[in-house]
């Protein structure tokens, strides 16, 4: 084996390397902002080789494809974003430790890892790397009690669910007698469909949906996340509010509709529930929130609900739906956590929700970029956030689950009245008190790739659904 | 639940087992019966080679021994993947050494970035 | 040989034990040992699998395990030193600075 025999993982082997030379080059230099710029050097290099990864590794335990490539496109843009967002905030927080960017970029190769997986052990390596790395930048504001709660929080459930999802791995390699996912899927086929499934069988696919519920935050499995994410810094709340989840889709990909399909029956009755109590209590909680980070943790979690709703007609299309939810999710909610983080000033929070009080008066560009990303995630078109939805519908009426179609459409409406609400604050009220923005080139560049990306997906969809489709062909 | 199945294979060491503790218990009864019993303040204080006992017996340990442990835990467990290796040395050969030595390599950025940090000094 | 059930139902009543002391005990350090707990059961029965059926995967991944559950037990640990320096508890009960 050659280097040139490793080329189906070369963004994988180009950010690991990007993640040691971070590591190393904050021994030697002081000044940080250097580290974000190799950083976004770096990232842009793996996303170059994105393209033209094809085939499978190491006896297929890895293997890129259009389906991991689409996901990879998505965490590495996040890291992009994220890094882009991160610069200004860190030195406003006094939080500037070199090994933030590292943990950052390790944190996505662990989530292109869980894309590219062909067997259940790379995928638990993926989780694990994706895992550890965000647990530390949770805490990463080591002084501030907040952050170190929160990460605290998410490690102590985050690897309980992992300890599930490990005994769902080892129920499931004893009742197929592999770990390979299509070895996998060819045993659940032996053992046919139906009567003679082994209980051992099923119950392995009950902590499957625990595990990856915990992983996407959806309900009942979603109690860590609002105290996650308003504690942990804003900019790694934007990273882990995107990243993980999406990470969380692309192994449902791989475990739901490809090892175990042989199954759906029996895991789609499963997740109906847990998706329609994801959308509603995610809705009706934002309702009463007054933290603004708090509030978009609550969106995150409804947001998971929709996304979940095109997991459940068991098909292609409600998959490259989801796929395609989690792409425009990702530009509309960094988008609007970027807006957050521009109120974050040297003494000011800028957090709650009453900071967005006449936010049109003061800064109206701010406040126009809000309501844009605020509108997006609401739904109400010409945004991306309608196309996302309307596939997902689409999709879901075309598999006959017409009732959870509506039932989507009318718990999407609840959500109209939180978000829009921020949208009324900043245009309809006057300001109570002088809000400062930051003026960071990067935050700036951050914002303006999200706003133009939430409007072209929204004017011209075509494009970016035919993206999701091609991918969908798995190995 | 459990079959018909008796683990005959396991029947020496429950035997051990049995012998172990008779003997032990066995032995502290016979002391304890045998034994005249004159206590008196020196006798019962804990005996620490000798020394006067002094301070609580449970002292907070300062945290720097726990930055080493840490430091011991996760350096420590990845000698497990160099066992295998070792085994195997001779039939995989040029490429699964490389392989080890990108994992050493790895590893050892880690260990200087410890080091750099200053994580090793003690004072 | 010891039947594989035997296995699977040790390893089923450990997973247990961790899991009832994952959600009873309010120490921070006793529930990442429950944790701990969680991860042996699973590897038990993945060896069991492994040996029982002549493949060697399951235990591939049980080494995976233990090296992977180290690195975690040092940042849960850190974790739980960088809160005690500003909280002075490791109850979880009072970690309440957010609510909502």
């Amino acid at each position: 084996m050659t280097l040139a025999n490793l080329r189906p993982m070369a963004p994988e082997l180009i950010l690991i390397a990007l993640g040691l030379v971070l590591l190393m080059l904050d021994l030697i230099c002081r000044k940080k902002e250097m580290l974000a710029i190799v950083t976004l050097i770096g990232a842009i290099l793996a996303f170059y080789f994105i393209k033209g990864s094809h085939g499978g590794l190491f006896d297929g335990m890895f293997i890129a494809d259009l389906y991991s490539n689409f996901f990879k496109t998505v965490f590495i843009i996040n890291l992009l974003l994220s890094t882009l967002i991160s610069v200004k905030y860190l030195d406003t927080e006094r939080a500037l430790h070199g090994e933030y960017y590292a943990l950052l970029v390790f944190a996505t190769v662990g989530m292109m890892t869980m894309a590219s997986a062909g067997n259940l052990i790379v995928l638990y390596l993926g989780l694990e790397l994706m895992s550890l790395s965000i647990y530390v930048l949770c805490g990463f504001l080591r002084n501030n009690i907040k952050s170190t709660e929160s990460a605290i929080k998410y490690f102590l459930l985050g690897a309980f669910s992992t300890a599930i999802l490990l005994y769902a791995i080892s129920l499931l390699y004893g009742s197929t007698g592999s770990t390979d996912f299509n070895k996998i899927a060819n045993a659940v086929a032996v053992m046919g469909a139906g009567a003679a499934l082994k209980p051992l069988l099923l119950f392995s696919v009950a902590l499957f949906v625990t595990a990856v519920g915990f992983k996407i935050a959806a309900v009942p499995f979603h109690m860590w996340s609002p105290d996650v994410y308003e504690g942990a810094p804003t900019s790694v709340t934007a990273f882990m509010s995107v990243g993980p989840k999406a990470a969380g889709f692309a192994i449902i990909g791989k475990i739901f509709f490809v090892a175990i399909f042989g199954l759906h029956v029996e895991w789609v009755k499963l997740l109906i529930p847990i998706s329609v109590a994801t959308m509603i209590t995610g809705n009706v909680l934002a309702i009463s929130q007054t933290n603004i980070k708090r509030m978009l943790a609550y969106s995150s979690i409804a947001h998971a609900g929709y996304a979940l709703l095109g997991i459940l007609t068991a098909d292609g299309d409600g998959l490259t739906a989801a796929m395609n939810y989690m792409l425009i999710y990702m530009f509309m909610n960094v988008g609007a956590f970027a807006v957050v983080i521009m109120l974050r000033t040297e003494d000011f929070a800028g957090d709650e929700l009453k900071d967005y009080l006449g936010l049109a008066k003061t800064h109206p560009l701010a406040a126009f970029l809000m309501m844009i990303f605020m509108f997006s995630l609401t739904g109400i078109p010409p945004t991306a956030g309608f196309i996302g939805k309307f596939y997902i519908f689409t999709a879901l009426i075309h598999s006959g689950q017409l009732k959870l179609a509506v039932a989507g459409v009318l718990i999407s409406v609840i959500s109209a009245f939180f978000y829009l609400r921020v949208v009324m604050y900043m245009y309809m009220k006057d300001p109570e008190v002088e809000t400062p923005v930051s003026d960071s080139l990067y935050l700036k560049v951050a914002l303006a790739i999200s706003v133009v990306m939430v409007i072209v997906i929204g004017v011209f969809p075509g494009k970016f659904i035919e993206f999701a489709k091609a991918s969908l062909i798995l190995q | 639940m459990p079959g018909t199945y008796v683990p005959t294979d396991y029947l020496p060491v429950l035997v051990f087992l049995i012998i172990a503790l008779g003997f032990g218990l066995g032995a502290l009864l016979f002391g304890f019966l045998l034994r005249p019993r004159r206590p008196y303040a020196e006798k019962l204080s804990p005996y620490e080679s000798g020394m006067l006992p002094e301070g609580e017996p449970r002292q907070k340990f300062t945290v720097r021994y726990y930055i080493i442990a840490i430091l011991f835990v996760v350096f420590d467990v990845e000698a497990v993947f160099m066992y295998p290796w070792a085994v195997a040395f001779n039939k995989i050969g040029l490429y699964a050494f490389v392989e080890m030595m990108l994992f050493i390599l790895i590893l050892a950025v880690g260990y200087i970035y410890a080091w750099r940090k200053d994580a090793f000094v003690w004072d | 040989m010891v039947p594989l059930n035997w296995y699977i139902w040790l390893s089923g009543v450990l997973f247990c034990v961790g899991m009832f002391g994952f959600i009873t005990r309010r120490n921070l350090i006793i529930m990442l040992l429950s944790v701990e707990i969680m991860f042996n059961a699973v590897n038990i029965s993945l060896v069991a699998f492994s040996h029982y059926m002549e493949d060697l995967t399951g235990q591939i991944l049980v080494f995976m395990i233990i090296a992977v559950a180290a690195a975690e037990a040092a940042i849960g640990l850190a974790l739980v030193i960088a809160l005690f320096r500003n909280k002075e508890t490791i109850t979880v009960d009072e970690f309440n600075e957010m609510r909502g």
